[in-house]
């Protein structure tokens, strides 16, 4: 997965490890789990649009998918958990590659136009199969991970569940950055023509990034459906679909690390702006603007920056005092 | 429509260079052969099977390889990553098994990590792995581009225009690394406008203009073709 990551990983793995100890409360926990699930679509959104180039308008139809896969067939069919939760994946692939394959072969970027219309529709899916769905009033009482009486209720057993299967698939995501396959995606992104000369199937590529991230995206949703146990279309449509599309861009568009960032920080801020009563949604609006006009290519990028111009500062300060001297 | 009515042979083993004014169907030639588009009538052969309009990644994969007359380095990725993405061809681990880090993926890693740098030293540029591809300059690039082209172990190398925009000393190194292509068994199918890199590396030259064959020969028939001098008059080459 890359030398230069093992590192950052480590330490994450430790500060996530030592959080629930030191933090009780189920309310910071919960802040945490959502940051959670958030980060794990936002994983797969910056591996399509960091390497495959392409922006998807309509990511929260999956985290949709993922959730109602999980909340209907558990609540009204009897599955259990585990299978509900791997027909959400198998649907969510399949219909990535449904919307994909077909617009992806076009120059152009049909496939942005296309997820914002397959979004649409399945928000209206969500909304109007109302035996199925429950329509707007939602469904409820969707059940609570439980493995041979080992309940995933809530707290620190969730926590630790999100974390540990985000983390998974973070590593999953590196590796793949770090393989053939990454290369192809960035020499996709380099240069087409010259790629697909090398023998890089450029639009199957794209297919199966797609196809990833959706996947990413229903995990999310299932995690998410089994920890709120009430779930209904709003979450999952186009403002939610714009938001993860922001978790990316702030954080910094290609790069993982990035994403989690951006997962953080746009989750988090809502939090922090209950002060500003009704205009909490316009300071946040302004915040995010703020942030992209000094730092367009992300927090991550813009924080680097910054910090390596203030450690720049410091040390010509000190060769200055040490001339002094 | 750029090319009338060309029907020309390639035999293993040559270097075949193909020669004319601008505009005469060359680049055409080879985005025909390499499936960027297919040709409106007319067939390509490859060691006896039909090529015709295949896609590009499926052309690499049969072992025709190619470089660009406008180097197309992948500017985002160091110059020994560019030489890796080469290999993709006969490359097998995808998405999954690279996810997962299966140990079949460590091994093929290295495989092609070997393979990138025996090419890069090839070319001469074996000490520059880590820069930024786009960072050097025009004359290594093309060497670059060459060395990636040559990573998807070809049967057949295409090469656009490879002294375009070079020094004398670098033609020079590029007319040896081309020999030394031939001589690992690669046939070479070359398209250029250097009379001197041309005359002086080909086995036999094929002449365009409007899109048809006016002469085909070894370097000294094609020297001495009325037909050859009479299509260069006027135009600007770079004659010996």
């Amino acid at each position: 997965m890359g030398k230069e990551n093992s590192k950052p990983l480590a330490i994450l793995i430790i500060c996530l490890g030592i959080f629930p100890i030191f933090v009780r409360s189920d309310y910071y926990l919960s802040i945490m789990i959502f940051i959670g699930i958030n980060s794990i679509i936002v994983m797969g959104l910056s591996l399509l649009m960091g390497y495959a180039g392409q922006i998807s308008l309509g990511h929260a139809a999956f985290f949709g998918i993922g959730a109602y896969c999980s909340g209907v067939l558990t609540v009204k069919f009897g599955f259990s958990v585990l299978s509900a939760f791997l027909s959400g994946i198998l649907l969510s692939g399949v219909m990535a590659m449904a919307v994909a394959v077909p617009t992806l072969r076009l120059k152009g970027h049909y496939l942005a136009v296309a997820t914002l219309g397959f979004g649409e529709i399945i928000y209206i899916v969500f909304n109007e199969f109302l035996d199925i769905t429950g329509g707007p009033s939602g469904l409820s009482g969707i059940p609570y991970i439980d493995f041979w009486g080992y309940a995933f209720k809530e707290g620190i057993r969730y926590f630790c569940l999100v974390w540990g299967i985000a983390i998974l698939l973070f590593i999953f995501a590196l590796n793949v950055i770090h393989s053939r396959v990454g290369r192809a995606l960035r020499a996709i992104h380099g240069s087409d023509v010259a790629a697909a000369a090398m023998g890089v199937n450029v639009s199957w590529f794209k297919v199966q990034v797609f196809a990833l991230s959706a996947i990413y995206a229903s995990v999310a949703g299932s995690l998410y459906a089994h920890f709120v146990t009430f779930i209904s279309p709003p979450t999952f449509g186009l403002f939610v679909s714009i938001l993860l599309l922001m978790m990316v861009v702030v954080g910094g568009g290609g790069s993982l690390w990035g994403a989690l960032l951006g997962a953080g920080i746009v989750t988090i801020l809502p939090e922090y702006l209950r002060p500003f009563k009704d205009f909490d949604v316009l300071v946040y609006g302004i915040i995010l603007m703020v942030i992209l006009l000094f730092m367009p290519e992300g927090l991550l990028k813009g924080l680097t920056v910054l910090l390596k111009w203030i450690r720049g500062k410091i040390a010509s300060r000190q060769t200055v005092i040490g001339q002094g001297a | 429509m750029a090319i009338w009515d060309l029907s020309f042979k390639v035999m293993p083993g040559q270097i075949k260079s193909m020669i004319g004014p601008n505009g005469a169907g060359k680049t055409t030639l080879f985005n025909i052969i390499t499936g960027i588009f297919p040709p409106t009538g007319g067939t390509v052969r490859f060691k006896g099977k039909m090529i015709t309009g295949e896609k590009p990644h499926r052309i690499a994969k049969r072992g025709i390889s190619r470089t660009f007359q406008t180097v197309e380095l992948f500017g985002n990725m160091t110059v020994l990553e560019n030489v890796m993405v080469g290999s993709h061809a006969k490359t097998r681990m995808g998405l999954l098994r690279s996810g997962l880090r299966l140990p079949g993926v460590k091994k093929e890693e290295r495989c092609i990590l070997e393979k990138a740098l025996k090419r890069l030293n090839m070319v001469g540029l074996g000490h520059k792995g880590n820069e930024h591809a786009s960072d050097l300059p025009l004359g290594e690039q093309k060497l670059i581009e060459v060395a990636r082209a040559l990573a998807t172990d070809p049967e057949l190398i295409l090469l656009d225009e490879p002294a375009a925009g070079l020094n004398e000393t670098e033609m020079i190194r590029m007319a040896e690394i081309i020999r030394k292509i031939r001589e690992q068994g690669v046939t070479v199918l070359l398209v250029e406008h250097h009379m001197d890199l041309v005359m002086g590396i080909s086995d036999e030259i094929t002449v365009l203009n409007y899109g048809m064959k006016i002469a085909e020969g070894t370097p000294e028939e094609i020297k001495k073709d009325q037909k050859v001098i009479d299509a260069y008059l006027g135009e600007e080459t770079e004659y010996d």
